[in-house]
């Protein structure tokens, strides 16, 4: 490749004066999924980070990343300032700009630390070498002598023989690319890593001055609402816009199947909407919330194993004690406290947009597709993101705004209501699994026939030592969930993509019963159980750190005292988590609460130990939504639960004292942080209940009602 | 319909030639450009869009204009007084009681407002004071600290 193909957009390049800009060039199995041709078009294909010191002093990592509470902002500049050899100070960070920032696939899967951070801390440490390089030159001494602290290089032992990165940078502009690995700081000499600074991005998200996509004002600029279906599937009969159109100030558009009122002010077309008379017709429900689990099995694609080892029969023969369970889960909807946004300005022939996304240069492919621009002419500038799980991952509000903007010829917003958030979002996958599992006499695991209908493989890998073993898959989050009866009837009726972790709450919630299931059953302790069947090194480290905090003591469930202790354990995107929790059960309402989660979660090198926290702590209290109360209710493309009074999120009162466990590991780089905490939450808060009450729970949410009707089968 | 609403705003007099029936919300957001005050869900379920009126919070989606007629208006943009941040806004911020930060000033304001009537909440009067405000990202655990540090009953962190 040409170095002209691998320079940013030479307008950047110019804006940004003078300085030293170094771009970075890693194997994209090192960085995550590399762009197809048509995603990367108009951008250096592999080129992952730039790195930009300026003639003050000031370093600017450009990332096409996002932050949406995950605190990248913070972990990429400390990764960034640590093998620079520059204050966190120093550090600024432009994200998720499609005009300024190096193609990116999107930020998701806890993947920005495990496979961005080495771009960026390889672009620091390279930047390093050059500028010591440049002072080498200045003070006339080979670079063996030179030492580097907080931007100053200066001679070993002479401190006063000195240059700063700032007067390094100054004159004329300097590239420099880098394509091979360079030598990374060990743990042991970290300086900026493994500490916990505050947030960068705090200061101004407790001022307010922090801008969302739905916080950027332009002049003239319009505020829409678009006409929505009562159920997905529904098709339009009629509609009539002739009052809405008579309003003072109101635009309607009625393009292609886009039908929007705009207006100078919210309220308004809000108002204007309410005067849209439209009529649908909607099919028959095919199946809801109660049927949907016999639709997944029955409509499912065919399945791929994953995994397979030893004789299923010969396991089934040899098990002292069979157990043959079905779990389920429902639609979960990702609830974001911002609505998807995104404002949309025409200029010129070009657009640029606004929008809450987690993946700026998808949705930029995206705008291109839906308008006809070219790719290039479509700018995507992500502002903070207030919170994404996996539900911002496409960007249709942002095709939207687009269409809307262009055929208005203004600036258009579009604003999701909380009810169109609910009714659009690209929910986590109604799934059931069938667990077929064995026992012998002396507790250990002979046969695990695993199959799992909607949810995906994540999480799935048997980590336990199971002679016979097998693992199947059938649909998934993801592209194949359409099934064979595609087009006629859809295995979902509505949007599902990833949500937190994807399909990996799915899959714990049912091995992880299943083998407390099993250790019960062999009148074993849970933890015992679980070391007697694994001899994977990191597992048994958790769980014995999980113990320990936790103060576990030996003990037989169910105890059925209505207080109750659970276990359970994972594996996810390359870290491994425990988690004990300790619940209560209200023995005549049902009602669980959570009163104590210890999570130890080993992730290799900890870039911030305070922000790996906040991370765990955020993924205990999200998965007590799941676990307790969270539920999409549903008949046919009807959405039933679309506002919180009927989707209920976890609150403070439901909230556990929450204790984390970081367990060392630093030979390992950084693994992900975001997500695996909250794959066993359904798990442990069921393995609780059963210590508890003796109820086993199958389906999730485990709500008061269906938590007493276990209980009185008991 | 045309009303003059005036009121005071983080301090200072407002004046608005503008329709009394219209949201409060609204109103900060677009025509005064006070974006801090986040929309959640429009139904006063989530908290995000409170603001202090009088001192007291209210949500600014169920708050018609012409109901802060004469009254003291404060939102998060008001509350750091001289560049000095509140005690509150500088305790989630030592806390690390923040994630996506959307939320944070209707938290933070819920919290000024809780305090106001009652300086040294117990934890359990924390948690039924903030019971009405959603935080998607789960950030629970930290702002019920950053509560009591601002509140005095905690010395600050413990790492």
């Amino acid at each position: 490749m040409t170095d002209a193909l691998r320079m940013p957009r030479r307008d950047f390049v110019k804006a940004l004066g003078g300085g030293v800009l170094v771009l970075v060039s890693l194997p994209p199995a090192l960085t995550g999924a590399a762009p197809g041709p048509e995603q990367g078009r108009g951008y250096p294909t592999d080129v992952n980070a730039y790195l930009h010191i300026a003639e003050d002093g000031t370093v600017t990592l450009y990332s096409g990343k996002i932050e949406m509470g995950q605190g990248v902002v913070t972990s990429l500049s400390q990764m960034a300032a640590e093998e620079l050899g520059v204050a966190l100070g120093a550090m600024r960070i432009v994200m998720g700009d499609t005009a300024t920032c190096p193609w990116d696939a999107g930020t998701w899967g806890s993947m920005t630390t495990r496979f961005f951070g080495p771009a960026v801390r390889a672009a620091a440490a390279q930047a390093r070498l050059l500028l010591t390089d440049l002072a080498s030159r200045r003070l006339g001494v080979p670079r063996a002598q030179l030492s580097v602290e907080e931007g100053v290089v200066f001679v070993t032992g002479h401190r006063d023989r000195r240059v700063t990165y700032g007067e390094l940078a100054r004159g004329q502009l300097i590239t420099h690319t880098v394509d091979e690995r360079a030598v990374l700081k060990a743990a042991r000499e970290f300086a900026v890593m493994g500490r916990s600074p505050k947030r960068l991005d705090g200061a101004e998200k407790v001022t307010g001055a922090a801008k969302y996509a739905a916080d950027i004002r332009l002049p003239g600029m319009l505020y829409a609402r678009i006409v929505r279906p009562p159920a997905h599937g529904a098709t339009p009969r009629g509609l009539d816009t002739s009052a809405a159109q008579a309003m003072a100030g109101v635009t309607v558009v009625n393009r292609d199947g886009l039908v929007a009122v705009l207006a100078p002010d919210p309220e308004t077309a809000e108002r204007a909407l309410r005067l849209v008379r439209s009529e649908w017709d909607i099919p028959a429900p095919p199946f809801d919330t109660e049927s949907v689990y016999d639709h997944l099995v029955q409509a499912a694609p065919n399945a791929r194993t994953t995994e397979s080892a030893g004789d299923l029969e010969a396991g089934r023969q040899g098990a002292a004690r069979t157990f043959d369970v079905t779990y389920r889960h429902p639609y979960v909807a990702h609830a974001p406290m911002e609505p998807h946004v995104a404002l949309a300005e025409p200029k010129d022939g070009k657009l640029t947009v606004w929008a809450s996304t987690q993946s700026p240069f998808g949705l930029q492919g995206q705008i291109a597709r839906a308008t006809g621009l070219r790719v290039e002419d479509v700018r995507v500038i992500t502002p903070y993101v207030g919170g994404g799980f996996g539900g911002k991952s496409s960007g249709p509000q942002g095709v939207e705004a687009a269409r809307l903007a262009l055929a208005a010829g203004r600036p258009v917003q579009v604003a999701w209501t909380r009810a169109e958030e609910f009714f659009y979002d690209t929910f986590d996958p109604a799934a059931v699994v069938r667990l077929i599992s064995g026992i012998d006499a002396a507790g250990h695991i002979t046969l695990w026939d695993y199959q799992v209908y909607g949810a995906g493989d994540r999480a799935t890998e048997v980590f336990y030592d199971v002679p016979n073993k097998r693992v199947r898959i059938a649909g998934s989050w993801g592209g194949e969930g359409s099934g064979p009866a595609a087009g006629a009837a859809r295995y979902h009726l509505f949007g599902v993509g990833p949500w937190r972790a994807p399909g990996a709450n799915t899959n714990r919630f049912a091995a992880e019963q299943q083998v407390d299931a099993m250790a019960a059953a062999a009148g074993m302790d849970a933890l015992e159980f679980r070391l007697r069947n694994t001899t994977d090194q990191r597992m048994l480290r958790v769980l014995r750190a999980v113990a320990e905090a936790s103060g576990w003591r030996p003990g037989v469930a169910p105890r059925r005292e209505s207080r109750g202790r659970g276990l359970a354990c994972g594996i996810d995107a390359g870290s491994y988590v425990a988690h004990v929790a300790e619940v209560t059960v209200d023995r005549a309402t049902g009602a669980v609460q959570v009163e104590r989660v210890v999570c130890a979660q080993d992730m290799g090198i900890v870039v911030n130990p305070d922000g790996a926290r906040m991370q765990m702590e955020g993924c205990v209290t999200m998965g007590l939504g799941y676990s307790l109360s969270e539920e999409v209710r549903f008949e046919g493309g009807r959405v039933d639960t679309a506002s919180f009074a009927t989707y209920p999120l976890p609150r403070f009162s439901w909230v556990p004292r929450i204790e984390t466990v970081l367990v060392p590991n630093d030979a390992l780089a950084p693994q992900g942080g975001g997500e695996p905490a909250i794959v066993c939450m359904g798990a442990v808060v069921a393995n609780a209940i059963f210590d508890a009450t003796g109820a086993r729970m199958l389906r999730l949410p485990m709500t008061p009602e269906r938590v007493l009707a276990e209980m009185r089968r008991v | 319909m045309r009303d003059t609403i005036r009121f005071r705003l983080n301090g200072a007099p407002v004046s608005l030639e503008t329709d009394g029936t219209r949201t409060l919300l609204w109103v900060l957001r677009t025509d005064l450009e006070l974006t801090g005050t986040k929309y959640g869900c429009g139904e006063g379920l989530c908290g995000s869009c409170t603001v202090l009126v009088d001192g007291r919070a209210v949500h600014s989606c169920q708050t018609p204009l012409a109901a802060v007629q004469g009254k003291d208006v404060t939102t998060i943009e008001g509350l750091a007084r001289g560049g000095r941040l509140d005690p509150l806004q500088q305790a989630f911020h030592d806390e690390g009681a923040l994630q996506c930060g959307y939320c944070t000033p209707g938290m933070i304001l819920g919290a000024r407002a809780l305090l106001a009537a009652n300086p040294h909440p117990t934890r359990e009067q924390i948690v039924r004071g903030m019971e009405g405000h959603l935080c998607r990202c789960g950030a629970h655990q930290r702002i019920v600290a950053a509560i009591e540090t601002a509140s005095g009953r905690r010395g600050g962190r413990d790492d």
